[in-house]
């Protein structure tokens, strides 16, 4: 907080009058809890008219949670939230709208088949006599407000037609349509390419002049540093520091970002640092679009860590290896032996595993039992002429059910009764079902709470002790740093380093990354 | 794990009551198939009786058999509204070879008939599981298509005057059980067994919940995806077969709306349209239903239009429950 004190000390009076003048939102203290489990501590945000303000924090510091209270998604348990001077609670998002306030989240949600002017003012179309619409005005308005935005798209065009950047454009049109004075951008540019970004940003800066507060949350520092003014910095749920961007470095941000007194936690285990023959091999791994002339080597008792932003390419390259999707160059070994591409099935038969990113999209079968789902992979070895065993396959679940120590009253249960934590475990449970020789994880921690993480982490320390391979994905820099061995750091679709976890720092990686 | 034990465990609900609301939740569909049954034993003394029961099931066998199919399919999220057409297709190619002729054969009009189903809904597999098109869409052309093949096959006219060899399938009676029964009774033995005690059938739950990660785990969805049409096909071509042997002459106009039945059997028995959840003991409960529901109201003299609008309030109400159900959890 050093950075606003010096500040605040000289000039107090005259920052105060200003600051009230044309604060837009102003929370202090806002603080909600999950199950007893504090997401968001201590929240603070001060955002003034014509500011981009950038939320910074890592995942986990509680940014999401905090936005979801401003938008009344979510209701605070403890705070106070100012919208321009007045003390608000919303208890849902049309109430946030109404006081102006504006959400573009990454997933947007147009309607495809409309047009441009039709997705701007759905539910809100100038009519006749009330129930006939008023196209020719509704076009009209449409194309008034985009060129006073001076977004050049066309208020007839299908929404479908549109890139992800338009999309975008039209969503701030449409806050703006809503007399949105404070507009909510979540990591607007995830999915789109650098130019599309440009657009986007003059967009930012020009709605910005016109005296919109903007909250820009990205984890891409670059794109903070050229387009907001203000930041402030989240961590572990609670407020570290705020102030001016112009006052601050790069390195200053991700220090605080990261929290100094954070030690890293280095793999007890020792894998073995002498050059051991690759168990899993990549050899110049390419995908149009995904990634490009990738190669790794993971070596037997080896976690190889795979850090990256989203849209990196880090998640497709784990498919390709794994053959869900087919490489258009490069070759994989696997104790030597080339893996034909494209058949996950014989992938799993020669050793392979894949745990998903998203259990519930694409991990788990959740409409069945938890002993359908642990015993789906490994069908093939309980039966015997397409008809199961049902005792090898009952074995075979409840070994795993204990070793994974899943918390369940029978392995007959559906699946979606079970916590987060326990669903991610039958996700391991099935993978190791088949008793592989190279596990590829794909944030096989994302949701799930700190024990339930241990428990994952000691589960792959185990699997590597036995000679198992690891090849883990990981938005979280911690946890590559605390899981790995060494790291292989994605960029655009390709590995600009592989370093060695012990020496590695969050700060290092952040840099390589971004 | 001493950092779990301060967790306070989540209010257990009397185990009891839970009991029989799970009894009731999986077999609710059985419960109302005895209720109906006994209103109907009550109101008419003639339905509880064994001859009545026998016309009752020999009424269901057809039915009872597309929706076998028809449970595969919904199974892994799809639809098959040819089966139908696949049935007059297939009886009338079936016909074909036993008209009371020098060069007649039993065996080869059986697989020609079985053959022409199989085949396509094989196309119709093809269709869904390669091309990735919607399989409301495919199998609504099949509809079209394999009606039409059927009326060109013989030029819009009935096949009759089959052998009686042949009618045995439709018509014939062992230990006072009607053939089609027995066939119904087998198909249902056989698939119940693919469904729950083999690696297919664990696949056809697996894809029709989720196909994504059926892939990830191995599952070669396509394959199974394809095969749930062929199947659906095949026993269409079975039912066709059937329904010509019992009405002595194969007609072009056969099994006109048939896939409705099946799917509300299906739909009734508690199959989730969205794939993933059911049973195909469900299934046969919703076609005896079916069955029963048009008998009963035969019985009891309920006009032929009436007994449609009950029908059609009994699949919406089934699947009523079936939603309120599961928004309980």
């Amino acid at each position: 907080m050093h950075v606003i004190d010096k500040a605040g000390a000289t000039n107090t009076a005259t920052a105060e009058a200003a600051v009230s003048a044309a604060c837009l939102i102003s929370a202090q203290g806002v603080a909600k809890s999950f199950n007893g489990v504090p997401a968001l501590r201590n929240g603070c945000l001060t955002l003034q008219s014509g500011s981009v303000h950038a939320l910074c924090g890592g995942n986990g510091a509680g940014k999401s949670t905090f936005l979801n209270i401003l938008m009344g998604i979510l209701r605070r348990d403890a705070g106070a939230v100012q919208v321009r001077g007045a003390e608000v609670d919303f208890s849902s998002p049309a109430e946030a709208l109404a006081a102006g306030i504006s959400i573009i989240t990454q997933e947007l949600s147009p309607l495809p088949g409309m047009t441009v002017a039709e997705n701007i003012f759905l539910g809100r179309e100038p009519r006749h006599a009330g129930f006939v619409v008023d196209f020719k005005k509704l076009y009209q308005n449409a194309g008034e407000l985009l060129q006073q935005l001076q977004f050049e798209i066309d208020p007839r065009a299908p929404m479908h037609r549109l890139s992800l950047a338009q999309t975008q454009l039209v969503e701030i049109a449409k806050a703006f349509s809503h007399h949105s004075q404070v507009v909510i951008m979540d990591e607007p540019t995830s999915a789109i390419g650098e130019r599309e970004a440009d657009i986007l940003f003059a967009a930012i800066r020009r709605i910005a002049v016109r005296g919109t507060g903007v909250i820009y949350v990205s984890h891409r520092l670059s794109e903070i540093f050229s387009i907001a003014d203000h930041y402030t910095v989240l961590r572990d749920g609670g407020f570290v520091e705020n102030g001016r961007i112009a006052d601050i470095d790069r390195r200053h941000l991700v220090r605080q970002i990261v929290g100094r007194e954070l030690q890293i936690v280095g793999r007890t285990t020792s894998a073995c640092t002498a050059p051991a023959p690759a168990l899993l091999s990549v050899k110049a791994l390419s995908r149009t679009g995904e990634f490009d002339g990738v190669s790794l080597d993971v070596a037997p008792g080896e976690v190889l860590g795979i850090y990256g932003l989203m849209g990196s390419g880090r998640s497709e390259f784990l498919n390709c290896i794994y053959g869900l999707t087919s490489p258009d160059a490069g070759e994989v070994r696997l104790s030597g032996e080339v893996l034909p591409t494209g058949q996950p099935g014989v992938s799993i038969r020669s050793g392979l595993s894949l745990v998903t990113e998203d259990r519930k999209a694409s991990g788990l079968v959740l409409t069945s039992s938890v002993a359908m789902n642990i015993s789906l992979s490994a069908l093939p070895s309980l039966s015997r002429a397409g008809v199961i065993e049902r005792r090898k396959e009952r074995s075979l679940v409840q070994g795993l059910v204990e070793r994974m120590r899943i918390k369940l009253a029978t392995p007959q249960m559906a699946v979606a009764g079970l916590s987060g934590g326990n669903q991610q475990k039958v996700v391991l449970a099935r993978c190791m079902a088949t008793t592989p020789l190279c596990l590829l994880c794909d944030e096989p921690t994302r949701g799930i709470d700190e024990g339930a993480k241990r428990e994952v982490y000691a589960l792959l320390n185990a699997f590597t002790d036995n000679g198992g391979a690891v090849l883990l994905v990981s938005s979280e820099a911690p946890e590559v740093l605390e899981v790995s061995d060494r790291i292989a750091v994605f960029k655009k679709g390709s590995v600009v380093a592989i370093v060695d976890a012990r020496s590695a720092t969050q700060e290092e990686l952040l840099h390589l990354a971004s | 794990m001493p950092n779990t034990v301060s967790i306070p465990p989540a209010a257990a609900p009397n185990p009891w009551a839970q009991r029989a609301r799970h009894l009731l939740a999986d077999y609710g569909i059985f419960v109302a198939f005895i209720a109906l049954c006994s209103v109907l034993a009550v109101a008419e003394e003639s339905f509880m009786t064994w001859g009545n029961w026998v016309n009752v099931l020999r009424q269901t066998s057809i039915n009872g058999i597309l929706a076998i199919g028809m449970t595969c399919v919904i199974l892994t999220r799809g639809i098959d509204l040819s089966v139908g057409s696949l049935l007059a297709v297939s009886g009338i190619v079936a016909a074909s070879f036993v008209t009371s002729g020098a060069s007649n054969s039993l065996p080869l009009a059986v697989l020609a008939g079985l053959g022409v189903g199989l085949g396509l809904g094989m196309v119709n597999g093809l269709l869904v599981a390669r091309l990735g098109l919607p399989s409301f869409v495919v199998t609504l052309g099949m509809l079209s298509v394999a009606r039409g093949l059927t009326f060109i096959f013989n030029d819009g006219m009935p096949i009759a005057n089959l052998t009686p060899a042949f009618r045995t399938i439709g018509q014939g009676v062992v230990l006072g059980v009607p053939v089609p029964v027995l066939i119904l009774a087998a198909t249902f033995l056989l698939f119940w067994f693919i469904l729950n005690y083999t690696t297919f059938g664990r696949y056809v739950y697996a894809v029709g919940g989720n196909e994504k990660s059926a892939r990830t785990s191995g599952v070669k969805t396509g394959w199974i995806t394809f095969s749930v049409y062929a199947i659906s096909g095949l026993l269409a071509g079975l039912a066709g077969i059937i329904l010509a042997a019992r009405t002595t002459s194969a007609l072009p106009q056969a099994g006109v709306a048939y896939e409705l039945d099946a799917i509300a059997a299906v739909v009734i028995g508690g199959t989730s349209l969205s794939g993933g959840v059911g049973s195909l003991t469900g299934t046969l409960i919703g076609a005896l239903i079916i069955g029963v529901i048009n008998n009963g109201l035969d019985l009891l003299g309920v006009s032929s239009y009436f007994q449609q609008v009950i029908k059609g309030v009994i699949i919406v109400a089934a699947v009523l429950l079936d939603v309120s159900r599961k928004k309980q959890g």
